[in-house]
């Protein structure tokens, strides 16, 4: 490489890191506990379990569940229904004063007894709910999630600008040499350089998986606006459904539309996963990749028939397959462990950086980005 | 200032192949898969952790 074509990378790689360095510390550090949510939530005494019955005990009606939901909050509509797999004894409910009410109410009831569960704390109670927005919109809605997607696309040309400067930082080294005999700071430049070439390629997956669900809103307002608009066509200026069909059989249509598949979440008419005229069901498969990937069906809200079953968009298939790369959460608690050590690896290439910028002293930042080049090396 | 290429590039590659395998297989399926899985990214970590933790057996204090 030219010493002409190192001081571009350099430059490319200072300041690239340096914008983003403080908020990826954040999201790095926010998003240790997340890794281990559920533990977190359970140790906090914070999730809410289904008493222990016999295996065989008959599921109710789901609408029996939800008339006892309805009963319990006068009032409210109900928004979602959705049932974690790992849980089939537990329904979760989300009800609100409008089918897109913001301040939509999280509740649990019983898939066996049709009875309210105790109100779950929401987003798992403070300290996950607070560690959850600092890593996901800093509080500031769609804005903050946007601004966070931006800092990850800067970690992206950090990343990029970091690989093609490490073959002439290192060229003379073995692989994974760290100087120790050396000043602290050729030793943490070494660090540097060794952990952020073994974590790069997590680094760069992890960090394209996270600017992908910044998107998450936009691409589900796409979909909103394109597919799922051309399937309500139809309905247009029909007077709103006054008596709705019936959940169960929804949902029993649902399941024999896509045989082998079970539902994971049901939206009700005017919510912004369904239309005002449909119920939306969103069937899911059983191996890791089909589990998170569900397919919609459209389910007249009046007559209980199926209006379309369609897959999901390109693009929200891909939003759905990239949150698990990013989250880590599918290959049960060696992953997690695996998951949070390279968190804990990327915190040490982001310290030892941000120390090697501090400490660049007068004579260091004189010189210009190849001589120190051929220095390190 | 030209660098001799598989010096420098075939432990990462290696390395960047096995995270790719690791973050793959997991979601390809359960059991043996969430194994290989396991196995592949633990090397990766295992070598992140070997180089950045080991200490030369024979202690020179660094000059600060």
């Amino acid at each position: 490489m030219t010493p002409l074509n190192i001081r571009r990378w350099s430059w490319i790689h200072k300041w690239s890191s340096l914008v983003s360095t403080a908020f990826m510390l954040l999201l790095c550090i926010t998003g240790l506990p997340l890794i281990y949510s559920h533990e977190i939530v359970h140790a906090l005494g914070n999730d809410v379990e289904a008493p222990v019955m016999p295996a065989d005990t008959p599921r109710a009606s789901v609408d029996q569940v939800i008339a006892t939901t309805l009963a319990a909050y006068p009032g409210k509509v109900m928004m979602y229904l959705s049932q974690d797999k790992d849980e089939p004894n537990v329904w979760a409910l989300t009800v609100g004063d409008s089918p897109t009410d913001d301040n939509y109410k999280p509740l649990l009831a019983d898939a066996r007894t049709a009875t309210m569960l105790p109100e779950p704390p929401l987003e798992g109670g403070k300290f996950m709910s607070f560690m959850f927005h600092l890593h996901v919109d800093l509080y500031a809605g769609l804005w903050g999630k946007l601004f966070l997607g931006f800092m990850g696309l800067l970690l992206l040309v950090a990343l990029v600008s970091g690989v093609v400067l490490y073959a002439p930082f290192t060229r003379k080294l073995a692989f994974g040499t760290v100087r120790h005999e050396r000043s602290r700071r050729v030793r943490w430049l070494d660090l540097h350089n060794v952990l952020g070439i073994v974590t790069l390629v997590w680094a760069l997956v992890v960090g394209a998986t996270g600017i992908i669900n910044t998107w998450a809103d936009l691409l589900l307002k796409v979909w909103q606006n394109t597919e799922l608009a051309e399937m309500t066509k139809p309905y247009a200026g029909l007077p709103p459904v006054t008596k709705l069909a019936s959940m169960q059989a929804a949902i029993d249509t649902a399941r024999r539309a896509a045989p082998g598949m079970d539902v994971g979440f049901a939206a009700f008419p005017g919510t912004p996963f369904a239309t005002p005229h449909h119920y939306g069901v969103f069937m899911h498969g059983t191996s890791p990749l089909t589990s998170r990937v569900p397919k919609p069906i459209l389910i007249d809200a009046q007559t209980g028939a199926v209006t379309s079953s369609a897959d999901l968009p390109w693009y929200l298939t891909a939003l759905l397959v990239s949150q698990p790369l990013h989250f880590g959460d599918y290959g049960g608690q060696p992953l997690k462990l695996l998951w949070a050590l390279l968190d804990l690896a990327t915190i040490v290439v982001l310290v030892t950086g941000l120390y090697l910028w501090i400490k660049r002293g007068k004579a260091q930042a004189a010189k210009p980005a190849e001589q120190r080049a051929t220095e390190a090396a | 200032m030209t660098q001799p290429f598989g010096p420098i590039w075939t432990a990462p590659i290696l390395l960047g192949a096995l995270t790719i395998v690791g973050l793959v297989s997991a979601l390809v399926g359960d059991g043996v898969w969430d194994a290989l899985s396991a196995l592949a990214l633990g090397i990766v970590v295992a070598v992140g952790a070997w180089c950045g933790l080991r200490r030369p057996k024979k202690r020179h204090r660094a000059r600060r």
